[in-house]
């Protein structure tokens, strides 16, 4: 038996909480808190909470509402979006996160990357990439919440980045974002053979046997943002989170 | 009161969060009047060991931790590398540490063909050893959220409260005394960290 983390992702755009289909077409689903508060009840292994606006809007993250969110959260959380300094990152942990997450930032100057784990520890600094297949076959990395492609590969990116002193890699695939159609499993290959830190894959998940080929292509953890914000049949909005012995019975208990 | 020691280390306010969310008074404190006065301390810790070593040294609370725990007794609850610091040295780095309690700080040193990342993040249930007050009236399957490249070898293992898996058995939890230590988060351990806490303010 081993258990994996199983982690619920969050969107959020002016303080509303709200979910994405291959980064567009943005929906509203509730209330931040609310939702923090129902995954407590649920007992979840920890979630990531991403201000999809802030950097598009060139704004530091909303301290105070994020500080509001985290106190509700006792189990562990990690915050991206917005951040672009040091003061940034040492804000949101005071704020009460433990993992502060970057990825445009970490594109443009990944010095913050290496700043940022001297400060605070390098397990408390994730960096998040977005990826999307282009029609030759290649994973290529976007930034500037998937508008911009940097034609970089993702395995020499994601493998600088670990070298910059990232603890911890979110591997997010655009193509599959909001699909329900399962992980991008050739991708998850690709990056977890190439880097030491934790994988943290995202983007299609709709059910647990989507969990567990995620982690046998080599997936350290995975998250999923549709499948814990809508009712699968029907896609209508229900906050929720496998129970414990369905998890152990159809996941762990196969690890 | 209980006091939450800041010597400029790791996230605080989720100690203070989850014990406000109890009903129990804290405060977060490097002030030396609020040590003294504590009649419950928590010694956080987050981050590479030299530094947080350092951190306290330069925060000039030693002296006085030192007497509040070793000789006026007052309950003390290491957490992560908070309880690393009370062993008395460590794999991480070249200071001493505060040699409370006998015994090392080790790396996890795992073979090339191991699928298993460091550190070692995520939720594990934990074993009990021995009964104890900290740990009482936990529910069967009570897990915590461990974030942690480094464990503790203690020299007496009679020291050893519970322990959990990750290659090979470690230290979780550890008493000697007036003196505790635990691994895991459980200000990020739902309801069986509530508990733990809970048994600390109440137990001691």
């Amino acid at each position: 038996m081993r258990r994996v983390r199983i982690i619920p992702t969050l969107l959020l755009r002016n303080n509303r909480l709200i979910k994405t289909a291959r980064f567009q077409n943005p929906t509203y689903i509730g209330d931040p808190i609310n939702a923090v508060r129902i995954y407590n009840e649920k007992e979840v292994d920890e979630i990531i909470l991403l201000d999809i606006a802030a950097t598009k809007e060139e704004r530091s993250p909303d301290f105070v509402a994020i500080k509001a969110i985290a106190s509700e959260a006792f189990m562990p959380a990690g915050y991206g979006g917005g951040i672009g300094k040091l003061d940034d990152i040492l804000r949101v942990i005071s704020s009460g996160f433990e993992k502060v997450i970057l990825n445009t930032a970490a594109y443009y100057n990944p010095g913050l990357i290496s700043e940022g784990a001297n400060a605070i520890g390098s397990q408390s600094i994730v960096v998040s990439i977005d990826v999307k297949k282009n029609f030759f076959g290649k994973y290529r990395v976007y930034v500037g919440c998937g508008k911009n492609n940097t034609g970089e590969d993702v395995v020499v990116y994601a493998k600088r980045m670990e070298d910059a002193g990232a603890g911890e890699i979110i591997l997010n695939s655009i193509n599959r974002d909001g699909t329900l159609t399962g992980y991008d499993l050739e991708l998850i290959s690709n990056v977890s053979s190439k880097i030491k830190v934790p994988l943290v894959v995202l983007g299609g998940a709709a059910k647990i046997a989507d969990f567990k080929n995620a982690i046998h292509h080599g997936a350290s953890a995975v998250a999923a943002g549709s499948m814990f914000v809508y009712k699968t049949s029907s896609k209508g909005i229900l906050i929720s989170y496998p129970p414990q012995h369905q998890l152990h019975e159809e996941l762990f208990a196969t690890l | 009161m209980l006091a939450i020691v800041d010597y400029g280390v790791g996230n605080l306010s989720s100690i203070k969060n989850m014990l406000d969310r109890l009903g129990v008074e804290s405060t977060v404190s490097c002030n030396e009047k609020d040590i003294v006065e504590a009649d419950k301390i928590i010694l956080p810790g987050i981050g590479a060991f030299d530094n947080c070593i350092q951190q306290l040294h330069n925060s000039g609370l030693i002296d006085i931790l030192s007497q509040k725990i070793l000789t006026n007794r007052t309950p003390l609850l290491g957490i992560c590398v908070g309880m690393q610091l009370l062993l008395q040295k460590s794999d991480e780095g070249v200071s001493a540490g505060l040699g409370w309690i006998k015994g090392v700080v080790k790396k996890f040193n795992f073979s090339h063909e191991s699928t298993l990342r460091i550190p070692h993040m995520g939720w594990s249930e934990i074993e009990e050893g021995k009964p104890s007050r900290l740990l009482a009236n936990l529910p069967s399957g009570a897990r915590f959220y461990f974030v942690h490249s480094y464990y503790v070898l203690l020299q007496s293992e009679g020291d050893e409260l519970a322990s959990a898996f990750y290659g090979h058995n470690f230290t979780a939890a550890f008493e000697r005394e007036n003196i505790m230590g635990v691994q895991f988060h459980p200000e990020k351990s739902h309801r069986f960290g509530m508990q733990l806490l809970s048994n600390f303010v109440n137990n001691y």
